[in-house]
């Protein structure tokens, strides 16, 4: 069958078949492989994209069902030559490691921030529940999210730190982290 | 020597601005390609021409095969090829050696050994068609009782799984011990105070979100094979397709591009890219093979599975003696251990932890049964989480017994710093620590006092509190290779550095990175060394063809093996590059003073040039010294002379919902002490993931099995890894203790976490659970298994 759909705003058609999934659309027919597949059972998120703005898995949905729809994936999601501040966000706080889960996570991310400006810690963890990261603990992830949402609001201050491990507060100082003795 | 850092990430803080910099806060060099979607992952290379495959596999754990029929299949119009394990055979590719010097089935010939078992393949036109054939493959079964009990897999009446190996009569693997008997027994006669304890650990799975793959490409002109895979240890790969097939090493390319997670899930060689070889040799295309979760999680490499018991000896004042213990280890079907060969049960070894003890001894048997191979997966250290785990269960048993408070307890038994290099008494030499400040910081961190007495508290209203308190001591970056190799192969790596005219260099590494930052670790190392910006150093690696020879990354292994190669390999040429500098200055090298990324004559600062006018005149075309050649480049393999012992001090603190029996980790305080510290983002980011990995082992993952052998966990649906939802927002801090034999002080990190979290959750549910009467309980500790202790009744065996 023959399917048209609007992907991050080019219009494309494709003779597919009828069972195609979409991610598989995305990767194998488009080449948008930015978009990734990890389960079996629309538990694990990496293939969040939208659908008409609404984040989607999209290993449950089929590329047929996309048809005369608007697709955005994690391609689309940098405008004009300048990353969203989801994207600038994950890079500043470690938001990610091996970057498997990472799209999936910023488009979800990217869709709280437009119905949610300022959401708070527990509105961030519900919103990506439904996605599962191995690597990150979460904890970067969700500062990840707050750091685009001061960004976009005009409130980050570039004194901030993202990182917390702390020293003992009675340690002699001015010890740096790194005071090994590697130089010779 | 411990260098305790004032919030060192704040004082060593640089930005990504191109300064001139080394160890410290850096953004990471690969998240720009990771944030547009354009990482590089084994299942978006696309070739022309390509095919795709898939697996059929076994649906019973023991089962003679009595026919395979794949008439039906080959007449699907977009199958392109069918295998069989007796079509591998003729060919001598059946089987294939496992990392443990046991053999593993390619495809499946005689029997099926465990369910989700390789039994044949099909190559495709595209992925859906190549799973449609699989259904036309007819396969005939006569159904074998399964060994699935590892309790009872000795037993003489246990079917004998491994009746391929020539006069295999039971299901043995290997028995193996360490430390004293006869001293341990005698001290634990003489001891005031014994506890043992049962404790099962039980099978888990690393599930990285990218699944194991490859895709293959013979090329039968020029008789070269690439293979790209998700493969942690690209070079040990090459080498073991090279012996098993057959192929010439140098016709041999592995490359592991990015790789979606490993967590040791993609140390061994699967079966799959054993197929996939044979599919591309066979059908002159490139092909392509990625599993899907199920397959993942059934037929990959598990970890732990270990049931011990353990045993604790005291005084009354709670001086701790000596530890012994027995262990049964379940290995699955096939021995795929991937751990150095001299240590059957890997670095269980130091299941004496963080304590000063009189005496130690292990017993360990080791058994096949019907399930799937592996062993050491799952950021474990090679068997060390299951070492902390036992002797953080047994020590805080001991504090139970003793009514003595587990931190207590633990600092009054801690190795002194004065006592380092510590070698215990199964062996083991820790190369430095400093535990007691590292206690102290946890516990500071923790508010640990005002839990208490919290806890008191809320325990007189009837509400259900925890405080687990647990401590590490890992074993990591193996070699040295006198002591360590895998399949003959010492566990050294190699690193070369090359240094550009214009000043900027290639730096190749023998490790692989799976989302642990090598591109920025290691271009920082080298920078640290020679002063030129971390942006002007591009790190190579993941392809045998790029890189010189190295055991890969697992293990935590890449910072103390490979670290200290970058770090030394840059000295090297910094030594060349002192030499050209005295030439270019008109002085002699004992005159020049270095400063990071120049070299200047002492007493006249003007006199001075920067590592970039050296490395221009390495290549330019003035004269150099007698004797150096040009070029500004070396490299070198790095031989580690002894493990890295990094440790750390975790407290967790649960609230158990009395009506649902559910456990929140509400805080968790985690303070590390990896040595040197190069990036202290990226080491928060491992420290993290691992203690999420603790979260998930303690309260939720067990890869189950019924009595038939069915696999109960083959999707992420049945075998659960904890979301956002069911962790906490970690609380880290940090001290410093180099490792004095590591070139930069540097420890590994990678799997501390997960080694060191689960005691410490387990031991704040059995302390929330203590006025239930509870003085164990095996994890996961799902609400089921909760709410049965708080009923008073016997956990269900695991």
């Amino acid at each position: 069958m023959q399917v048209t759909m609007t992907v991050n705003g080019e219009e494309v058609t494709r003779e597919i078949e009828g069972r195609l999934l979409l991610v598989h659309f995305l990767r194998d027919h488009l080449q948008l492989t930015g978009t990734h597949w990890g389960c079996d059972t629309s538990n694990c998120g990496t293939c969040v994209v939208w659908l008409d703005g609404e984040p989607v898995k999209s290993c449950t949905v089929l590329a047929a069902m996309a048809g005369g729809h608007e697709v955005r994936t994690v391609e689309g999601l940098e405008q004009h030559g300048e990353l969203d501040p989801i994207q600038r966000g994950f890079m500043e706080c470690h938001g990610l490691q091996c970057g498997f889960c990472t799209p999936g996570m910023m488009m979800t991310a990217r869709a709280l921030l437009d119905r949610n400006p300022d959401p708070s810690d527990e509105e961030i963890r519900e919103a990506i529940s439904g996605q599962i990261c191995r690597c990150t603990g979460y904890a970067t992830i969700v500062r990840s999210i707050r750091w685009a949402a001061a960004e976009q609001a005009g409130t980050r201050t570039t004194a901030e730190e993202p990182e917390r491990t702390v020293a003992p507060a009675d340690a002699p100082g001015p010890a740096v982290a790194s005071a090994s003795g590697s130089a010779s | 020597m411990t260098t305790v850092a004032a919030n060192g990430h704040r004082t060593a803080f640089v930005d990504n601005d191109g300064k001139p910099n080394g160890h410290g806060r850096m953004l990471r060099k690969e998240d720009p390609r990771f944030v547009r979607g354009r990482g590089r992952y084994v299942d978006d290379l696309q070739l022309p021409g390509m095919l795709h495959l898939a697996i059929l596999r076994s649906p019973l754990a023991h089962a003679r095969i009595l026919s395979v029929d794949t008439t039906l299949a080959e007449a699907h119009p977009k199958v392109r090829l069918v295998v069989t394990g007796a079509m591998l055979a003729e060919k001598g590719l059946a089987w294939m050696p496992t990392l443990s010097n046991d053999v593993q089935a390619v495809l499946a010939t005689d029997k099926v050994r465990f369910q989700g078992q390789e039994v044949a393949f099909v190559v495709a036109e595209d992925r859906y068609a190549a799973r449609d054939a699989l259904e036309l493959i007819d396969v005939e079964y006569e159904p074998l009782d399964a060994v699935i009990d590892v309790r009872t897999a000795l037993s003489p009446e246990a079917p004998v799984i491994r009746d391929d190996l020539e006069g295999k009569a039971d299901n043995h693997v290997f028995d193996w011990e360490t430390g004293d008997a006869a001293a341990t027994d005698e001290v634990f006669r003489r001891a005031d105070v014994v506890v043992s304890q049962d404790i099962v650990y039980p099978r888990v799975h690393p599930a990285p979100m990218e699944t194991c793959g490859a895709v293959a490409d013979y090329d039968a002109v020029d008789g070269k094979l690439t293979l790209w895979s998700t493969t942690q240890a690209p070079h040990a790969h090459r080498t073991l397709y090279a012996i098993v097939a057959g192929l010439p090493e140098h016709k041999i390319r592995v490359v592991s591009p990015d790789i979606g997670g490993g967590f040791g899930n993609k140390v061994p060689i699967y079966p799959g890219y054993v197929c996939a070889i044979v599919g591309s040799l066979l059908t002159g295309k490139p092909v392509k093979w990625m599993e899907d979760r199920a397959e993942n999680l059934i037929s990959t490499g598990f970890a732990r599975d270990y049931i011990m018991r353990g045993e604790i000896a005291a005084t009354r004042e709670g001086r701790i003696l000596a530890i012994r213990t027995h262990v049964l280890a379940d290995h699955g079907a096939f021995n795929g251990v991937a751990a150095p060969v001299k240590y059957p049960a890997g670095f269980f070894g130091v299941f004496t932890g963080s304590y000063d003890l009189e005496a130690a001894y292990c017993k360990m048997t080791a058994v096949y049964t019907n399930k799937a191979p592996g062993g050491v997966a799952y950021a474990c250290s090679f068997r060390i989480t299951e070492a902390v785990y036992l002797v953080e269960r047994i020590v805080d048993c001991l504090a139970d017994e003793l009514r003595m408070d587990p931190i207590e307890l633990r600092m009054k038994n801690f190795i002194r710093p004065e006592q380092f290099p510590y070698r215990t008494k199964t062996g083991w030499v820790y190369d430095s620590g400093n535990y007691a400040p590292t206690m102290e910081l946890a516990k500071q961190l923790a508010g640990y006092d005002e839990l208490r007495a919290e806890q008191a508290e809320k325990r007189a209203r009837g509400e259900i509190m925890g405080i687990g308190v647990s401590f590490f001591t890992e074993a990591v970056g193996a070699g040295p290779r006198k002591d360590m190799d895998i399949l003959g192969l010492g566990m050294a790596d190699g690193c070369e550095l090359r240094v550009h005219p214009t000043g900027k260099a290639v730096v190749r590494l023998s490790v692989q990175s799976q989302g642990q930052g090598h591109e920025t670790t290691f271009a920082q190392i080298v920078a640290e060394e020679l002063g030129i910006p971390p942006q002007d150093i591009e790190v190579v690696h993941g392809d045998t063809d790029q890189t010189p020879f190295g055991l890969g990354t697992y293990g935590s292994r890449s910072t103390p093996v490979s670290g200290a190669a970058a770090a030394l390999v840059a000295r090297k040429v910094r030594d060349k590059a002192r030499l050209i500098a005295s030439g270019m200055l008109e002085v002699s090298v004992a005159d020049l003073e270095w400063e990071k990324g120049s070299f200047t004559v002492a007493g006249d600062p003007n006199a001075s040039v920067s590592i970039q006018d050296i490395a221009m005149r390495a290549h330019g075309a003035g004269d150099l010294p007698e004797g150096v050649e040009g070029g500004l480049e070396a490299q070198i393999c790095y031989n580690p002379e002894n493990l890295t012992y990094p440790h750390g001090a975790y407290i967790c603190v649960v609230d158990i919902d009395p009506g649902t029996a559910k456990v929140t980790v509400r805080r968790f305080v985690a303070v590390d002490d990896c040595g040197t510290r190069i990036n202290p983002m990226i080491i928060e980011g491992q420290v993290h993931g691992g203690l999420t990995d603790g979260v998930g082992m303690a309260l939720m993952e067990m890869i189950a099995f019924d009595e038939d052998g069915n696999c109960l966990s083959g999707s992420l649906m049945d075998y659960l890894i904890p979301t956002a939802l069911e962790v906490p927002d970690w609380e880290t801090g940090f001290t410093v203790t180099p490792s004095p034999h590591h070139p930069i002080g540097a420890k590994g990190v990678g799997e501390s976490a997960t080694v060191g979290s689960p005691p410490a959750i387990v031991n704040a549910v059995v302390d929330a659970l203590s006025p239930f009467g509870i003085r164990h309980a095996d994890m996961p500790l799902t609400p089921s298994r909760v709410w049965e202790a708080m009923q008073g009744r016997p956990l269900p065996p695991i």
